[in-house]
Parts: structure tokens; C-alpha cells; sequence
């Protein structure tokens, strides 16, 4: 037999797939309207629910969401995250904290980040307000706005987190 | 072994690029139609859901969950999926109730091929170790695979032609069809070659959408009273990944699946067969033992529109079509994944 040889415990296969990447039809409406500084729902024909970013569906009837609704800019805290372990690539640094929103008007939460705050003072059922980019750097994306502020309005009972109007908690 | 009842099946056209469409909205409105057609309202009115699709051609991870979004999920469905085409979610639904686990499922595949490189995202299909990193493109794979046969002289490029003219002139009367219309065996035969031996018209397109179905328990079938159509028999077989390990003229696989099933023990009014490539379709129907008497892909097949990880369910229901219409009485569907024919499942449907 031929003389030994390191055995080989790995190769490297790097894979390159290019696509050509669509958000879905709900989708480009609401970042259409994001461009223009307004955040957007839709609103079930069933259950009532409104969802944003909407996909079009409501995951919980099944059925198409056609109702565009649109939110207000004042959130809910729902739950959060103080991230203290940098992440490779992401130019935010730590510590910062990462939040489920809920908008006024909204029955679902999205993710965005909090600041301008005390990070140990963060608590769900907090109220914060969208802190927008220039008018003149908005694109079609969520980071038109930098992050959510706390504003000074009383905490919301957990059992009414996602349920407020879109006039707000004292709506 | 109880008989599994076919009571509905839908389908999307199949389109070359449905744009800015996303998943939910591409299955959303065929699973609409696949429930009025069952008589039932959402996936509620069924025991078990399954899925088929395959992230691989959107791109993105976990991409599968979010066609959960089109079912109506709450109170929580029992629902699962597999990363394959859906006729392999049918067999899983068919396992589910076999094993008294379920009286009813709704089955459904969809994928969106347009947004990348469909041959090259493909070629990942392969073993990830030797093969795989050559990107080896499935077209270029079939090319290989008809130049074998033409060599060995069991197949001619007329042989090929003939297959593609009758698919052309089969999805004349398919509504969903994506390529239609007379042709000729010499009209393709005048074609210049893609890849060679390959010409165009030989590969089936690159398709978007989505299909489903409802299967039941024969007596719920009954219950609901809807027509429906009976599978009396599913397997099947792989073969290997190795592209040197086999014989890729022959299917070997599909041939044991199709015994096991006793696919000859009767009458096979219509055969559905999952052939990408039309040279495919000849390996299919000698492996199958199919004579004259047997209509091969009446609704054109996949050369006609191929609604990957939906077309081999969409075999299935292009059978059953045309059992409940009548049409015949005795069908097989057959569906096929990886390169060169690698995976290959039949099912036997029956009229009731
Ligand atoms: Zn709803």
C-alpha cells in the first residue's frame, strides 16, 4: 500500500447563489408607505387584528388581508432584550436594547431597538415614540426610523398591551 | 390497508415569474379554491396539514414557515412539512391516517423558481462533497443523460421530439399550462441545441405557484359527499447520489416502486409522469412497462409548467381529475426528485 496520510477531517465548500429577491405584494405596500414616513397595517376581515409589517394573510384565519390601516408612531413595549455581547458585523455596539413594539393601532409586535433611555429602566408596558431619520434619508426600510424613545405617558397594563387604538392609551 | 379517498384538488397557473407575489399569496387563493371544493372552510375542518417546498429557491431560511400563514392556524393545527416535493407530503399524510393518526389532510406544495438561478441552485441537490462543489447544473446533467441514451441507441432526438410535440399539443386543453401549442416533432427537430443534445423545448420550464388537495378516509369521503377518487397504492425508491454509481439510462427505482405497487396488475388508463427533460419522460414510461393503451401526460406534463415541489402532487391531481370526470378509470401519478431521476414515487389512483 502507498505510504500514510493525514487523514482529512474537512473541506470548505463555500456556496454563491444569487437571487433576485421580492418582498411580496402586502410587503411593498408597507415600505412604500415607510418611504413616506408612515407606518402601515392590514386589518383582517375576520378577526378584526391588524398586523404590521402585513404579509397579506392572517396567520390565524387564513384568510387575505386587503385593508390597509394605518398606525400610529407611538409604541408599546412588549418585551426586550439588553444585548451586551457584541455581534460580528453589526455596527450598532452594545449595550443596546432590542424591543417587540407594538404600534398604537396594531395588534402584533415588531422588532426595533430602544434608546435615548436608561437601559435599566426599560419595562414592558412602556410607551416610546418612533425618533425618524431626515425626511430627506428615507428609504423603503424600518431604519428610517433610528430607534424608539421612551415618552412620558403612564405604563400600559400587560393585559392591554396590543390592544390600544390607534389614538394612543388614552384614546 | 384502508384506501385513502381523494375528495379535492386545485392548482395556480403555472407562470414563468409571479413577480412580486409572495408564498402566502400564491397558496392562499389555490387553498380557497381547494376548500370550497371539499366543502370545508379552512384547515380547522381537517385532522392533519402538510407541506412541501424547498427553501433553496427563495433563498431563505425557514422560508416554508411562512406559508403556514395562509391556513388558518389557530386553535393550533397539527401541521408539519417536508423539504421535498409535495407528493412526498402526501405520503406522509397517508401515513398519518394510516396510522389512525388522522381522518382527513390537506396537502399542499408551492415554490417561487424565478427568483434565482434555478440549474445552479440545483446542482446543491448533489453530494455535498464530490459533486456538489462542481456545480454541475441539472440541465447539464440531463444533457449528459440524453447523450448517453442517443449513443446507445435506445432513444432518437425524433423520439424526444415526438415527446415534446404531444406534451405541446396535450396542454392545449390545460387552462394552468405555461407552454401550449402545435408543434411539430421537425418544428423542434429545426430548434438549435441548448445544451447539447438538449434543445429548449426538450427542458421544462421554470415555474412559478402552487397546488393542494384534500384527502380523507373513504368513509369521511362519504360523509362529506363530495366525488372523489381512491389511492390504492404509494411507494418509493431512491437510488444513488453518485452519478457514476448507476445506470442513468434506466430508472431502476422507478421500476421497483411501480411493482410494489403492482402498477401492471391492471389497466392503466393514465399516466402522469414527472419528466423534466422529454428524454426523461421515455425513460419513465419503458421503466413503468406503459403500452399503447395508456394516455402519458394528457395535461402536457411538467415540460407544459413545472410548479417545483408542487408538480409531483399536481401529478396526482391531474389524475384524479380525470377520474372523477370520467375520463378513466385507472391512473398512476409519478413524482421524481434529485438529478438524472435519482428519487422516484408512484401512486395508483382509482376510481371509487
Ligand atoms: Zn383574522
Amino acid at each position: 500500500m502507498s505510504e500514510e496520510q493525514d487523514m482529512i477531517t474537512d473541506i470548505e465548500v463555500p456556496i454563491n447563489l444569487k437571487y433576485n429577491f421580492t418582498a411580496g405584494a402586502a410587503a411593498t405596500r408597507f415600505l412604500t408607505q415607510v418611504k413616506k414616513g408612515v407606518l402601515t397595517g392590514q386589518r383582517c376581515p375576520e378577526c378584526a387584528q391588524v398586523y404590521i409589517p402585513p404579509r397579506g394573510s392572517c396567520p390565524a384565519c387564513g384568510c387575505a388581508t386587503e385593508e390597509e390601516v394605518e398606525l400610529a408612531d407611538k409604541a408599546t413595549v412588549q418585551s426586550f432584550t439588553i444585548v451586551s455581547i457584541p455581534i460580528p458585523n453589526n455596527p450598532i455596539q452594545p449595550p443596546y436594547i432590542i424591543a417587540n413594539l407594538v404600534a398604537d393601532g396594531a395588534n402584533i409586535s415588531f422588532l426595533h431597538l430602544i434608546s435615548e433611555c436608561v437601559n435599566e429602566d426599560v419595562h414592558i408596558g412602556q410607551r416610546v415614540q418612533a425618533e425618524w431619520k431626515p425626511e430627506e434619508e428615507w428609504t423603503h426600510a424600518m431604519d428610517n426610523i433610528r430607534y424608539f424613545k421612551p415618552i412620558d405617558e403612564p405604563t400600559v397594563p400587560v393585559d392591554m398591551i396590543g390592544k390600544l387604538p390607534v389614538t394612543g392609551l388614552e384614546g | 390497508m384502508t384506501d385513502i379517498a381523494i375528495v379535492a384538488y386545485q392548482q395556480s397557473d403555472c407562470v414563468s415569474d409571479a413577480g412580486a407575489t409572495n408564498e402566502v399569496e400564491l397558496i392562499m387563493p389555490v387553498l380557497q379554491r381547494t376548500f370550497a371544493q371539499a366543502g370545508l372552510t379552512n384547515a380547522q375542518d381537517v385532522d392533519f396539514v402538510c407541506s412541501g417546498s424547498c427553501d433553496y429557491q427563495q433563498g431563505a431560511a425557514f422560508a416554508f414557515v411562512l406559508g403556514v400563514d395562509a391556513l388558518g392556524a389557530v386553535p393550533p393545527i397539527k401541521e408539519s412539512h417536508v423539504e421535498m416535493d409535495a407528493a412526498w407530503a402526501l405520503y406522509e399524510s397517508i401515513l398519518k391516517i394510516r396510522m389512525g393518526h388522522a381522518e382527513s389532510a390537506l396537502v399542499y406544495g408551492f415554490g417561487k423558481s424565478s427568483p434565482g438561478e434555478l440549474p445552479i441552485v440545483l446542482s446543491q441537490q448533489l453530494d455535498p462533497y464530490y459533486l456538489a462543489p462542481l456545480w454541475v447544473d441539472t440541465i447539464s446533467l440531463a444533457a449528459m443523460q440524453a447523450r448517453m441514451m442517443l449513443d446507445q441507441g435506445l432513444i432518437t432526438e425524433r423520439d424526444m421530439a415526438e415527446v415534446v410535440a404531444r406534451s405541446r399539443r396535450n396542454a392545449k386543453s390545460n387552462p394552468h399550462a405555461q407552454v401550449n401549442g402545435d408543434v411539430s416533432a421537425d418544428d423542434v427537430l429545426a430548434e438549435e441545441t441548448y445544451v447539447s443534445p438538449l434543445r429548449r423545448s426538450d427542458c421544462c420550464p421554470v415555474s412559478d405557484g402552487a397546488c393542494a388537495i384534500v384527502i380523507a378516509t373513504v368513509e369521511k369521503a362519504k360523509e362529506w359527499g363530495k366525488p372523489y377518487a381512491v389511492i390504492k397504492g404509494m411507494d418509493h425508491r431512491i437510488e444513488s447520489h453518485n452519478m457514476g454509481m448507476r445506470d442513468i439510462t434506466d430508472s431502476q427505482s422507478t421500476r421497483l416502486a411501480a411493482a410494489a405497487v403492482g402498477v401492471n396488475d391492471g389497466r392503466v388508463d393514465v399516466a402522469e409522469l414527472y419528466a423534466p427533460f422529454s428524454h426523461q419522460e421515455l425513460i419513465l414510461s419503458k421503466a413503468l412497462g406503459l403500452g399503447e393503451e395508456t394516455s402519458i401526460n394528457p395535461s402536457g406534463g411538467v415540460l407544459a409548467g413545472n410548479l417545483l415541489m408542487a408538480s409531483g402532487l399536481a401529478r396526482v391531481g391531474e389524475v384524479f381529475n380525470r377520474i372523477v370526470a370520467g375520463e378513466a378509470e385507472r391512473g398512476i401519478a409519478h413524482a421524481t426528485s434529485g438529478p438524472c431521476l435519482q428519487h422516484n414515487m408512484i401512486t395508483v389512483v382509482e376510481k371509487a
